[in-house]
Order: structure tokens, then sequence, then C-alpha cells
């Protein structure tokens, strides 16, 4: 930059002048408006979008994967000139829930971790948003992430069946019934992922932390219900679909819409079916009061 | 009005008093908040932005209470923490226009804030960089960058320059200065050394133990002490007779440094100090007002025994 009380120095022609600072005099939005652009970065940032090239790969790539098998049912059903879909909606999440829960586990430490690790967490507080609403915020985005995951391959699907002439109501009934499944199932893994993403700020563990509980926790329900089913214990089988947000979902829609299941012991009966809505809604509840507890408390700014 | 007032302010946590019964109020300009580590700087600002409730006192940004208008403060004012604060997967570009919105900004105006403010603090094209690969002078910058974004009417910057190497702790220093002059924001900046803010701050206020040390001008720290300080040409055993002559003359004189410094209350001393050069036959190099520093007021031992001549 060349000195102006220089008269030595001739001015540069083509010179980028510094106007100065200019104050901003514009509208300042509410509370409102600036939690909904959280929501859309956040929800932007869960496939990667505005962070690195490589952390696009991930989700993009998990994407296309969950929306491949959709392609290939219906490609298959319009060939074969079938009257029914291959694979119900209700039981698509479970088919391809190894995928969701990679999505998971790789996307809440990201979203969650990322700002407790590198402390930027301290720059969102130092801004007129309260804490409890970038917390719920922030569990909004990674459900929002997670419904999209689960809804994009039904979608395909209901596109197949109205196109290859398959009853409008019962397609239109199945997807509406498992996409209400799914975005219950979206906030459960979203909230019980944040959760152990606040916990464990290191990202690397907080992967393998949610790794461990989504796919431990299926495997172990899954053998617990196959052998409690052929010992002939109903009540132990039924009752352990709890123990797994896949298991847990799937047995909700099961005695909900009366949609097919995908466990060997799904819930039958009021009784059984009652608690399985009770558990959902205490996860979903009990999660996000951690969150909030977690953040007013950890914090230190 | 003032920009930042407390009254008996403490904040006590179970085993150390952070604050007790601060007092102090803060005007426009820039002010230099100086102390010791652990003297409770960054406890008053998390405090002054309404993220850590006060023990007992109250205190007032802009007008506002901290402890019922957290949120409006927090509209009106930046802060630049301490520590490292940049997700290392985002580029500055992009974290600065979602800082901006944060703050309230619609996206459009978001943008040309961050570009503008970019600017300012001297982020060229690294600014599509991610932030990981940045090196600790970029890094203050685009902290810097994030805290006047929304152009605020306070700042508080913790420590701006802590890490930096000579030069980027110069430009830092040159940034804040001009925020607190020719952007016309206020600005209050921490830092543990004191030369720093002698040279950029209008105001200084000194914290030790949580308790204000003082709270004045930087002038009156650095005005003029009644002192001359006399250099004449020749070697060591030249300075001594003029030091001795200088006493001769019923002069209070004694060495400082390689220069000899002289009570001079009154102008008529500087006649003498010449004629004593001239009989001695020295040249007579310079003859300067001896300025304290800021680090003059602390050495002494008591901050407060700064008398005005």
């Amino acid at each position: 930059m060349s000195s102006p009380s220089d008269p030595r120095v001739a001015p540069p022609r083509g010179v980028i002048h510094d106007i100065g600072y200019r104050p901003y005099a514009g509208p300042r939005l509410g509370e409102g408006q600036v939690a909904f652009s959280l929501f859309l970065t956040g929800l932007r940032n869960c496939f990667g979008l505005g962070r690195s090239g490589k952390s696009k790969v991930l989700p993009l790539l998990l994407l296309v994967l969950m929306v491949l098998p959709a392609l290939i049912l219906v490609a298959v059903m319009v060939q074969l000139k079938m009257d029914q879909q291959l694979l119900p909606y209700a039981r698509y999440a479970m088919v391809t829930q190894l995928l969701v829960s990679v999505f998971v586990a790789a996307q809440a430490p990201a979203l969650i971790s990322r700002d407790l690790r590198f402390r930027t967490i301290t720059l969102y507080l130092a801004r007129p948003l309260r804490r409890s609403t970038y917390v719920l915020v922030r569990l909004a985005s990674l459900t929002a992430a997670v419904f999209i995951l689960l809804v994009a391959p039904l979608l395909v699907l209901l596109l197949g069946g109205l196109l290859a002439d398959l009853s409008v109501w019962g397609q239109v009934r199945g997807f509406l019934e498992a996409t209400a499944a799914v975005l219950v199932l979206a906030a459960v893994l979203a909230c019980l992922s944040a959760l152990v993403s606040a916990v464990t700020t290191k990202r690397g563990i907080a992967v393998a932390a949610v790794i461990v509980v989504l796919l431990v926790s299926y495997t172990v329900v899954s053998a617990i219900q196959g052998i409690s089913v052929d010992q002939g214990n109903d009540t132990l089988g039924q009752a352990v679909g709890l123990f797994c947000p896949f298991t847990l979902i799937d047995g909700l829609q099961h005695w909900v819409f009366n949609a097919p299941p995908s466990t060997p012991a799904p819930p039958e009966g009021t009784g059984i079916g009652v608690v399985f809505l009770i558990v959902t809604v205490l996860v979903l509840a009990g999660s996000v009061t951690a969150m909030l507890l977690r953040y007013r408390k950890a914090v230190s700014v | 009005m003032a920009a930042i007032e407390t009254g008996g302010l403490t904040k006590a946590y179970p085993r150390v008093t952070a604050l007790d019964g601060l007092t102090v109020t803060i005007g426009d300009g820039v002010t230099g908040l100086v102390g010791a580590n652990g003297a409770g700087k960054s406890t008053l600002i998390k405090i002054l932005l309404g993220l850590l409730p006060a023990t007992s006192g109250e205190a007032r940004v802009l007008g506002y209470d901290v402890a019922a208008q957290g949120a409006q403060i927090r509209a009106l004012v930046g802060y630049m923490p301490e520590h490292d604060c940049l997700p290392a997967d985002v580029s500055a570009s992009d974290f600065v226009v979602h800082m901006a919105q944060m703050s309230g900004l619609p996206h459009t105006a978001a943008r040309e804030r961050a570009a503008d403010v970019l600017r300012h603090v001297g982020l060229a094209e690294e600014r599509y960089r991610v932030m990981g690969g940045y090196s600790t002078g970029m890094k203050q910058r685009a902290k810097l960058a994030q805290a006047l974004v929304h152009d605020p009417r306070l700042v508080l910057l913790d420590e701006p320059t802590n890490g930096l190497d000579p030069a980027a702790r110069d430009d830092m220093l040159e940034l804040v200065r001009r925020i607190g002059h020719d952007f016309g924001i206020s600005v209050l900046v921490t830092s543990h050394l004191l030369g720093e803010l002698e040279r950029i701050s209008d105001h200084v206020v000194v914290l030790d133990g949580g308790r204000m040390l003082r709270s004045s001008a930087t002038s009156e720290f650095t005005q003029s002490t009644g002192l001359l300080l006399v250099e004449v040409f020749g070697n060591r055993a030249d300075h001594d007779r003029m030091g001795q002559a200088l006493v001769d003359a019923g002069l209070a004189a004694r060495p400082h440094g390689d220069l000899i410094e002289v009570e001079a209350a009154d102008p008529a001393v500087h006649d003498v100090i010449r004629d004593l050069a001239c009989d001695l036959e020295l040249g007579l190099v310079r003859m300067q007002q001896h300025h304290r520093r800021i680090e003059d007021v602390f050495k002494e031992g008591e901050a407060g025994s700064v008398q005005p001549v």
C-alpha cells in the first residue's frame, strides 16, 4: 500500500482503493430466523456441503448406496410385472441398517463433537442464540439428515410402484406409514448418537461409540430374539426388542400400523405395544434432556 | 454512556475468588485490561457477555444489564476468545459468513460483510482454504474477523497477540488500534504484556488477583516525570566528569544506564547543563524529557505512586 502523504511516489494506476470501514445499518434477524439458518447449515454440513472436499465423499456415497437397492428392486418389480413391492416400505430401513448406522456414526460426531472439540461452541454462545436453542437446532439438523437418508429410497419405491400401476392407495399408505416410522427412527438415532458424541468429544472415539451402540445392540438383540423364539419364550423375545433403536421402531410401527415386521419376535398385543411407545418417548425425551444438561454444565467458555 | 460499567462485581468459585468487588467504568476508544494470568481478565469478559453469572455485584454493557439482557448485549458485542475456536474443515470465508448469520445478518449482507472484514484483517486468497492448515497469525486474524463481522459496537479481545511473532504482533496491534480509532468500535483488549497496550490503548485498567489495582488514561502512566536524560559525547570517564560537575553545581544527578538523569523542575536547568558541557569541553549529544513506560510504574512496586508534575 503506498503512503498518500509521500509526494515522491506517483500513485499507481488501477489501484484498489481502501474505502475504509463501513458500518452495517441493515436489518438484524430474530432468533427464529437465526435458528433456521443454523439448521440449514447443520443439515448441509451433515452431507459434507460447505466443508472440505473429502468430507463430502462418505455421506454422499452412503446416500447413493441407500437409493441403489430401491432402484434395483423397482426395476426387477417392473420387469417381472409383479403386483406388489418386492420389499415392503416398512422393512427398508431395517434391511439397510448397516448403511444408516455408518452414516449416523460418521456424521453425528462431525456435527456435534466438532463444535466442542474445536471450542467453536464458545463463538455460538457469545452470540444472541440461547444455549437450548443451539442444542435443539443441532438435533433437528441431524434428525433431518438421517430422515433424508431414510426417506429417499422410500420415494424411489413409491414412484416405481405408481409407475408399475400398483394400487395407488396401497402404495401411498405404505409409503406414508413407513415415512412416519423412519421420522421417529431418525429422531431416535440422531438423539442417541448426538448424546454419545457430546459426551465423548474426541471424534474417533465418538464414531466407535456410536457404532457400538447401534450395531452391537442390534446383534445382541437379534441373537437373543432368535434363541428365545427357538425356545418358545415369546415374552422375552418381544421385550428384548426394546434395547436396539432399529428393533424398537420396527416393533412400534408393527404395533401401530400392523406393518410387516423385520424381527422374528415383534410385539403382539396392546400391553407390550404401549411399552414400545413409552420407551420410544422416554429415549427421545431422556436424550434431549441429557443433551441440554450436558451443554449447560460442561461447556466452559 | 460508558461502554462497560461494573459495580462491586464479584465472582467466587468454591476454591478461588476470580473477581473481588470490581468497580470500573470503561469508555469508548481502546481500553487495555492488564493483569497476570489468573488476574480475572477472562472471567470478567465472560460475565460481561452474560455467559457466566456473577456471584454478586452488577455490570452493564452498552447500557444493558448482563444478568437480564445477555442476548441484547451479545447482539452488539463481538468476542475474540483467547483459545483456539475455529473448526478445521471449513474455510475462513464460509465460517465468517456463517458467524455473521448467527448474529442475525441476512445471507447476502453476511457475505458482503464477511468479504469486507476479511479484507480489513488481512486474509487474502487463503480465506478460501480450510482453516486447519492456517498459521497462528492467520488463525488470529480469522478469529478477529468473526468478532467484527456483525459490526458490533464493542469488541472484547482476549489476548489477541498470543502466540504471534514480532511482525505479526505489530500488525495485530495496529489492527486493534484501527478498530478503536478508525472503525469507531469500542475495544476492550486484554494482555499480560504492558508494553503492547501502552502503544495502542487510550486507557489502561490493571487487575491483580480479581481487584482493580489502577484505572487511568495511558498518558497518565507515561506522562513526563520532570526528569531530563543527558548524554555527552565521549567515554565513561567523560560521563562521570559531566555527572560530577552537575552534582557540584547543586543539581540532583545520577547515572541512568549510559545516560545521566537530572532532576529538572526549573527550565533554567537546561542552560546550566549546556554551560557545564561547554566548560568541560564535552559534546552535548542530547537532552530529553524522561517519559515513563507502564512497566516502570510496576517496577516501583506500587502502581499508584505516580505523581502529577
